[in-house]
């Protein structure tokens, strides 16, 4: 006699495993990113109000510790999110000479990390520099 | 000295009489050398023939073994009990299966599944199917990660999506359709394309990539799956920018 029993899945499942534990972290990286997008537009929307005058008060605002802090919690999401995908990059864009891989190393750079520093860099020196 | 054992505890469901499933103990000979399988054939034949598994092979190669053992997915026949001993190890049948009893899962929607992709070479000139289709070692290289796989379902256990949509083809079905879309002798990527760039598809897919941790063939289902979504992607503009030409 078939009578098949269907058991629920585990409701902790994203806790089970370390892969499954950072794949949650990556995705709640996505929220700091979207938050931060929302206070960039917010941001541009009352510049474009106050207009230069009244830049100094909108900086003192960014300065706040607060601001520091979402500021550095945004970016360290940034950061994680963007190096963990670089690494997954060979994964999903695999590369082949003839019957040899491309090592995963080479394709997260050329494809990842290399831009991402040159990037970051040019856009360093042309803010700071 | 006395023998030492170790306890396995072990699911069980009985469809003609159980609402729900029960965990039975055994306790069994210690051997540094036995896997997880030994321990459950030796409850089998020394202490309770009633309880029902699948094996075959014994040696990774059959795919038919996979249980939960402490909650995760496994071969039996390659998970030693040294690497648990002293602990009770915990023995469960595959997650997101129905079960038909004990440790045996209901294998009929994967089955489906595999079959909806075609997973074999589709060719227009079968009118010349005695010729032969000559292959480069670098076109073989081409998919032959993808091809290692042996059906054992552990990617399905592992997979979070399937527990909110079961109708998922999954990691093993897609990876093996895209495996078919990758080699030179096949002319059936349009065919597949319809089901894997569906909703249940390759788009259905997270990207959580337990798949690819728990595969014992080193096939990289997760891997596949966005390669695929990335060949589907192209498929798609190419259908919608030539839409009179050649596809
Ligand atoms: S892809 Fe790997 S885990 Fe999934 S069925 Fe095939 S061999 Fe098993
Ligand atoms: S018994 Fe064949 S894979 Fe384990």
């Amino acid at each position: 006699m078939r009578n098949p029993l269907v058991r629920p899945y585990p409701k902790d499942w994203f806790l089970r495993t370390r892969a499954y534990r950072l794949f949650m972290l990556r995705e709640l990286t996505s929220v700091c990113i979207a938050g931060y997008l929302v206070y960039l537009i917010w941001w541009l929307y009352k510049f474009n109000q106050v207009g230069a005058e009244g830049y100094e008060e909108l900086l003192s605002f960014v300065r706040h510790p607060v601001s520091i802090g979402m500021h550095t919690i945004a970016l360290i999401a940034a950061v994680w999110h963007s190096i963990t995908w670089f690494n997954l990059t060979p994964s999903v864009m695999p590369m082949r000479i003839g019957e040899d891989k491309v090592p995963d190393v080479v394709i997260s750079i050329a494809t990842g990390f290399g831009p991402w520093l040159v990037l970051t860099g040019f856009i360093l020196w042309a803010t700071l520099g | 000295m006395p023998q030492e054992t170790i306890t396995l505890e072990v699911f069980r469901y009985r469809p003609e009489e159980d609402k729900q499933s029960t965990f039975q103990n055994y306790d069994v000979p210690y051997h540094e050398h036995w896997v997880v399988l030994d321990a459950i054939n030796w409850i089998k034949d020394n202490v309770d023939g009633t309880l029902s598994y699948r094996w075959s092979c014994r040696m990774g190669v059959c795919g038919s073994c996979g249980m939960m053992i402490n909650g995760e997915p496994k071969l039996t026949c390659a998970v030693f009990l040294k690497d648990y001993f002293p602990k009770v190890i915990r023995v469960e049948p595959l997650v997101n299966f129905p079960v038909e009893r004990d440790l045996v899962i209901d294998m009929d929607g994967f089955m489906e599944k595999l079959k909806s992709v075609k997973p074999w070479i589709i060719r227009d000139d079968t009118d010349q199917m005695d010729q032969e289709y000559l292959q480069t070692p670098s076109q073989l290289a081409a998919y032959k990660d993808f091809s290692m796989c042996i059906n054992c379902m552990l990617c399905y256990s592992a997979c979070p999506v399937l527990d909110g949509d079961p109708e998922f083809i999954g990691p093993a079905a897609l990876a093996l359709a895209h495996r078919y879309n990758l080699d030179s002798r096949d002319k059936g990527n349009e065919q597949r394309q319809d089901i894997m760039g569906a909703e249940e598809g390759v788009w259905g897919c997270a990207f959580v990539g337990e798949c690819t941790e728990v595969c014992p063939k080193n096939v990289n289902p997760a891997g596949a799956i966005q390669q695929a979504k990335i060949a589907s992607t192209k498929a798609w503009y190419r259908s919608v920018l030539l839409p009179w030409g050649k596809r």
